[in-house]
């Protein structure tokens, strides 16, 4: 599926007299997931996920480029379920070097080490694996979603504020609940802490029916404990979990409080704006992945802004100098990463009605800036492909 | 009557003791009404659904309040505290500035990168114009001819020719431009940028950048020294510029742009007004909730003052 969106027109409007005719072209590639079925159908996934994100910024960069004689197009495929990415993408390089890829991991390093992709700009806009800022980290590939291991870091820290060091753990069995139970080890170990008792999610019934008499009995040989720690992150079990535990304790991690990229509740920072401007385009509330894809292509905007041009190689550079800044709507601008290409920022800790705090929490210091206490830093990365 | 009498008498003894500072609390739809005598507020007038901008007319017989959420513009007797009738402003209403006519209102639209002008007499929308995306940071130069709107999310100053309404430039500033003014007579203009940590300052005539301020506050990460509201002292020597979440007020001296002085207020401050010789700065702290007193002279915290919640504008008013 192909199409074209959106196009800015840069005659009717006085630009700068300096600013030469720039064309930009974003492509946005959305690989598809293979998602499990969940207990409940409360949250169906919406069917343009990040894709309307990315429209969002594309208007905000067409309205400056209206200004500076700028155009702005963004053209979309989506690659259904065992199709071909590396054709899709091989043909999106043909069309402009500067790709918003929605895809997991095998697909975004297929695309990144294409031949044709050489010298492109991709943007990670939805994954989380710390393992792409890491050992399979590209050149070629900045990542404006933030890793799992900021997030976790981000509530790790949250955790030794509120003094919370006895954490037992729920995790479910699919990869990703893996990898999240991962970076929360991780997380906790960094900041001082440990996970207590793990149990992993083994019931298949429907909980939707009996969550009231089958969680109590999980968790009662927990015993006494903080915070119980959820790793669902298909949102299967977890929402069960809360007010069935055997005791009566708060619930972080992928439920209960949770630290994400973006969420409803986030309005302070000049949010309500970007908030009402999705709800108006797309017609429902503003998730992670949009959030990503918003970011994705701000900042290509932002850099086209400052440097006025379209090259990628320029716009890369500018990128990762600290000329720099992306106003994201998170209290302080966000910059990427020279060492691995993740954009740095804060993490909203929220439950559904409300945001708790932000990370980086006060108090967590940092040489550089606290932006660095979470995810990997740079004498601990892995990367290298950014040297 | 005896009391009555007496009362009066004392009033008119006492002239300048009721001058007020009025301040938005954009969370509490209400407006604190602050006596700079006593420095207690002394009145709490409802208004619309979300306060942010607020301004008197040039006689001080009306108050406009931007209601944002009631997407309008009210026009308040400030003796009554009654809202007379609300103005058609466009959608979402953040910041105005009132032209020299004392006539017209050129209004920031947030959600819709429009800035609408009203006619304040007519009541009527007579230009709405096309700027960038979030427009908050409204001014007009002295003599009327150029307005200036400034949009968060497009990072510009637009330049507006208020005779016929149009744009006739465009500049770039950093990260999230909040709040502009024009000084010295018009011949400077000058922009804040909240994300970018800076202030712009333009030569109006060329509309080419000047200066750009820098500030630095000794504890505190750079990310979070964001530049919004700013107002200038007796004759534009020195501007006192809110800088936002790091919780001080800066005194740039605006001669030759250097930072002198930093002060300490409440938490995330963002916009402020004097008192009628300039003597006291009030300053808006959106999270504490108050306002801090600054004593010009001394560049001193004197008082704070709780008023609403968030509170967001202030505004000078002389009661006689």
């Amino acid at each position: 599926m192909r199409c074209t969106i959106a196009a800015a027109t840069a005659a009717l409007f006085l630009s700068l007299p300096a600013a030469a005719e720039v064309t930009v072209s974003v492509h946005y590639l959305a690989v598809e997931r293979e998602l499990p079925p969940t207990l409940s159908n409360l949250d169906p996934r919406p069917e343009r996920l990040g894709l309307d994100g990315a429209a969002v910024a594309l208007d905000d960069n067409a309205t400056t480029g209206r200004f500076m004689g700028q155009t702005y197009t963004l053209s979309e495929t989506v690659v259904p379920l065992g199709d071909d990415v590396v054709e899709a993408a091989r043909a999106a390089l043909a069309e402009t070097p500067l790709l918003v890829v929605d895809g997991p991991t095998e697909a975004l390093l297929a695309i990144a080490d294409l031949p044709e992709a050489d010298g492109a700009l991709i943007f990670n806009a939805t994954e989380g694996d710390v393992a792409l800022r890491g050992d399979a980290c590209r050149a070629n590939v900045l990542h404006t979603i933030p890793s799992t291991a900021m997030r976790t870091d981000a509530l790790a820290q949250f955790l030794v504020k509120k003094r919370w060091d006895d954490l037992p753990l729920i995790a479910g069995a699919h990869p990703q609940d893996m990898a999240y139970a991962s970076a929360l080890e991780r997380s906790l170990t960094k900041f001082g802490l440990s996970v207590g008792d793990r149990k992993d999610w083994v019931f298949d019934a429907d909980m939707r029916r009996n969550a009231s008499q089958e969680v109590p009995l999980f968790t009662q040989d927990l015993g006494d404990y903080d915070a119980l720690l959820v790793a669902d992150e298909l949102g299967d079990f977890g929402r069960y979990i809360l007010y069935n535990t055997w005791e009566a304790r708060p619930i972080a991690g992928s439920e209960g409080l949770s630290a994400v990229t973006w969420a409803p509740v986030v309005e302070q920072w000049g949010a309500v704006q970007l908030q009402n401007r999705f709800e108006e385009a797309a017609g429902r509330e503003m998730a992670p992945e949009d959030y990503g894809a918003w970011a994705a292509v701000r900042a290509i905007g932002e850099a086209v802004t400052r440097t006025n041009s379209a090259d990628p190689a320029v716009l890369r550079d500018f990128l990762l100098s600290d000329g720099f800044e992306l106003a994201g709507f998170k209290g302080r601008p966000l910059t990427f990463r020279a060492w691995n290409g993740q954009l740095r920022q804060p993490i909203p800790l929220v439950h559904p009605r409300a945001l708790v705090a932000l990370a980086p929490l006060e108090g967590f210091l940092h040489q550089r800036t606290e932006l660095d206490t979470l995810g990997i830093d740079e004498p601990e990365s892995t990367c290298t492909a950014f040297n | 009557m005896m009391l009555r009498a007496s009362l009066l008498a004392l009033c008119a003894a006492l002239p300048a003791a009721a001058d007020e500072i009025w301040v938005s609390n954009e969370k509490d739809d209400t407006i604190s009404v602050i006596d700079v005598e006593t420095l207690e507020v002394v009145r709490t007038i409802d208004v619309g659904e979300r306060p942010r901008g607020i301004t008197f007319s040039k006689d001080y017989s009306v108050l406009y309040v931007c209601a944002s959420d009631d997407d309008s513009v009210q026009v308040i007797d400030p003796e009554t505290g009654r809202v007379l009738h609300d103005l058609p402003s466009g959608e979402d209403p953040e910041q105005f500035v009132l032209a020299p006519d004392d006539r017209h209102l050129y209004i920031a639209n947030e959600d819709d990168a429009i800035t609408t002008v009203v006619d304040t007499e007519s009541r009527t929308v007579v230009a709405q114009i096309d700027v960038g995306i979030e427009p908050e940071g409204m001014a007009i130069s002295p003599d009327g001819k150029v307005a200036i709107t400034t949009s968060e999310t497009t990072n510009m100053a637009h330049w507006i020719d208020t005779e016929s309404q149009k744009l006739f430039a465009n500049t770039l500033v950093d990260s999230r431009p909040r709040h502009a003014e024009f000084v010295k007579e018009g011949s400077e203009m000058w922009v804040s940028s909240e994300i970018g940590g800076t202030i712009t300052v333009f030569d109006a005539a060329t509309q080419a950048e000047k200066s750009k301020i820098d500030f630095e506050v000794q504890g505190v990460h750079p990310d979070r020294v964001q530049p919004v509201g700013f107002e200038f002292t007796a004759g534009d020597t020195h501007a006192f510029v809110a800088l936002g979440p790091s919780n001080h007020v800066a005194v740039v001296n605006a001669e030759t742009y250097e930072v002198e002085d930093y002060i300490l207020v409440g938490r995330r401050v963002w916009h402020m007004d004097f008192n009628r010789d300039r003597s006291l700065l009030f300053t808006t702290n959106g999270v504490s909730g108050d306002v801090t007193v600054i004593d010009v002279a001394k560049r001193e915290a004197i008082k704070t003052i709780k008023v609403g919640r968030f509170p967001w504008g202030a505004a000078f008013r002389p009661t006689n």
